[in-house]
């Protein structure tokens, strides 16, 4: 994984509330066995009309956001399917890093496991954001090791975040190779496992 | 020593090591199919790492595959990126002795059908798979929950998952329903009462003397329906009906075993005392035959009423939510929404395609065929059974006859229209009754629009024409 630390960039305002996985990526861009090339599919409905023509009226399809690092989105952002491949567009398209209120479960789950920072933040500071990001002034820098959102206007706003995860995220940390070196545990686990459910147990 | 809630003692009895703010949880069964584990396999291959337990992960094709044809295999899928996913499960799992029934065999079809049925799901598990509804196995007190393809490569080489502990829901539901309300009902009364992120961080446990009436699919619909209020993973406490409805499935628990397995599974239930972080009330008798009307699953409302006024809402972003649902679903505010003419309906899903699901379907179609009604002239109607052997017992039950005498289309099982991977989808502006689970814009296809509804209801709106009121039909 690519460790995420601090990024400057351009924020993009997407002001709707509960996107979910089948806006950030449609079905049919799931038909793949790759995780690379994605972005082709983001926000697909949003960003072409049904003969694939660009929509200029969606935020990254105007030259101001083409180039966003950062999405400011609406409350519940990522809810439905547990599809990896939305955090995957978003990388591949140049996002990494999502800021809302709130986030559903999995989609911020699976955000960890990539280096893309999502990152929470109270309703008034996310509209503060959105209206500066609104406007032509829209450099935002997000600096993971202090916790902070430093806003086009100078003004900074502290956020929360999991010590354990954000140490992953810092170091690009292989999260299958740490729980591997836990091995042992897992295997005194299974022993005593099987145990009380042989039944779970194949001959 | 501290009263525990359901949740709370499976999560203890599956850890394996705890750390800073994370745990690392043992997972009893594996659920894979073939969208969301082919980079998770790759993953592995490159990292020279083996799939730990291949004993624990049962797969099979379902997403993607069409709902004709099963018996012709992978190889004679039309769709060239969708037959190189199934074929690339089909390598994945030999390569790695995993079990997986392929498309066309009598025991395969929608994961979340498969693994209640095959007796593979049950009580005091943890379990998981690489898609969102994998909620619907708690019906049987299972901890089980979606995870992102990351986290499938996680399991397929260790086993585990790393987590951190959820808040504890309770939402009991009290009361006897009214004819022709059941757990699709239940399960958006709730959507609608706490909205669709209003468990998130929580797992839910449901309670009260409707769930313990509810039947073993009615609870795995409600189950399944709880990631559409945003708690990864829903409980219902194993009672005589979960043990009822294992009991002789192909890898249920035998001879002493299966005493040994109860007493296990007794273990699984919420201490009196134990403190719940949140809890939510209903009255089964309040709840009417509920619709959606919008675009997200927390859009509910009762089939005699009216589609909101968009003012009516609390907040700016939720007024303008509601504008664009309104003009993305083509109604007006104010309108019955039983004036919503249909053009599709499907009665299929890990929610709603089990073998209690087509009887009710059935029982409105039969009854209306028999007053001489069939399929209105202008919708296409499609049932889509959960599994290979759903579809065997309707079409010994006879149900398939009855749907398709009345005009309806019998297909082969897979998640087909719910999400519409494969060719059965929603033309741009078409209108859907739908038994699945989501409403999202584009969800059964670009434009498509759905209204969410239980299997009766959406049987009454496909000879009706339109969305109505099952209590015409029964």
């Amino acid at each position: 994984m690519k460790p995420f630390t601090r990024i400057d960039a351009k924020a993009a305002p997407l002001a709707l509330s509960n996107i979910d996985t089948d806006q950030i990526i449609p079905k049919q861009f799931l038909k793949t066995v790759d995780r690379i090339g994605l972005s082709k599919g983001l926000f697909y409905d949003f960003r072409f009309d049904e003969a694939g023509r660009e929509k200029p009226d969606f935020v990254l399809n105007q030259p101001a956001y083409k180039d966003a690092g950062v999405l400011i989105a609406g409350d519940n952002f990522g809810c439905g399917s547990s599809r990896e491949h939305a955090p995957w567009a978003l990388l591949d398209f140049g996002i990494s890093c999502v800021i809302s209120t709130s986030f559903a479960d999995i989609f911020y789950n699976n955000c960890f496991q990539n280096g893309l920072l999502p990152v929470v933040l109270p309703a008034q500071a996310v509209e503060d954001l959105m209206a500066q990001a609104r406007g032509g002034n829209h450099v935002i820098s997000v600096d993971l090791a202090a916790q902070t959102v430093t806003a086009p206007d100078g003004r900074v706003y502290d956020f929360e975040i999991d010590p354990s995860r954000k140490h992953k995220m810092l170091n690009g940390l292989d999260a299958i190779g740490e729980t591997l070196q836990k091995a042992p545990d897992i295997d005194v686990y299974e022993s005593a496992r099987a145990l009380d459910t042989p039944w779970l147990e194949r001959a | 020593m501290a009263a525990k809630t359901l949740y709370d003692k499976i999560w203890d009895a599956h850890l394996v090591a705890e750390g800073d703010g994370e745990t690392i949880l043992y997972i009893d069964l594996h659920l894979i199919h073939e969208v969301t584990t082919p980079q998770a396999f790759a993953g592995l291959r490159a990292a020279g790492r083996p799939v730990r337990r291949p004993d624990r992960t049962l797969a099979v094709a379902d997403h993607n595959v069409p709902t004709e044809g099963q018996a012709l295999g992978a190889g004679a899928v039309a769709d060239e990126e969708a037959r190189l996913q199934l074929l690339t499960l089909e390598r994945n799992v030999a390569e790695n002795g995993i079990e997986y029934f392929p498309m066309g065999d009598l025991r395969n079809g929608i994961v979340h059908v498969v693994g209640p049925e095959q007796g593979r799901t049950q009580p005091g598990m943890t379990i998981v798979c690489g898609d969102s509804h994998t909620s619907t196995h708690g019906a049987f007190g299972a901890l089980a929950q979606g995870i992102g393809t990351s986290e499938v490569e996680h399991v397929l080489a260790t086993q585990t998952l790393r987590q951190a502990k959820s808040k504890n829901m309770r939402v009991t539901i009290d009361g006897t329903p009214a004819p022709g309300v059941g757990a699709k009902d239940y399960a958006l009364a709730v959507i609608g009462a706490i909205g669709t992120a209003g468990g998130t961080g929580h797992v839910i446990e449901y309670a009260g003397e409707a769930i313990r009436a509810l039947s073993m699919e009615g609870r795995m619909t409600l189950c399944n329906l709880t990631i559409e209020a945003g708690a990864r993973a829903g409980l219902v406490a194993p009672d005589e009906t979960t043990f009822d409805y294992i009991r002789g499935r192909p890898a249920a628990p035998k001879g002493a075993a299966w005493d040994m397995a109860v007493a296990h599974w007794k273990s699984f239930f919420t201490d009196e005392d134990a403190v719940f972080d949140r809890e939510i009330v209903l009255d089964a008798a309040q709840i009417a035959p509920l619709v959606t009307w919008g675009t997200s699953p927390e859009d509910v409302m009762p089939i005699d009423g009216r589609v909101p006024d968009p003012a009516s809402f609390a907040t700016p972003d939720k007024r303008a939510s509601a504008e664009r649902a309104l003009d993305y679903m083509g109604l007006t505010a104010g309108q019955p929404i039983t004036e919503a003419k249909i053009d599709r309906v499907f009665i299929g899903s890990c929610t709603n395609s089990r073998i209690e699901d087509l009887r009710a379907a059935a029982a409105v179609v039969q009854k209306a065929f028999l007053e001489g009604r069939l399929v209105a002239p202008h919708v296409r109607a499609m049932v889509v059974p959960g599994s290979g052997l759903v579809k065997a017992q309707a079409e010994d039950e006879g149900l398939d006859a009855i749907f398709k005498a009345a005009g309806f289309d019998w297909r082969e099982p897979g998640c087909s229209m719910c999400l519409g991977m494969n060719p059965d989808r929603l033309a741009p502006g078409e209108r859907c009754a739908s038994t699945s689970n989501r409403n999202f814009e584009g969800r059964q296809g670009r434009g498509g629009r759905t209204h969410l509804l239980s299997p009766a209801m959406a049987a009454a709106a496909a000879i009706a024409g339109h969305l109505t009121d099952v209590r015409d039909f029964i």
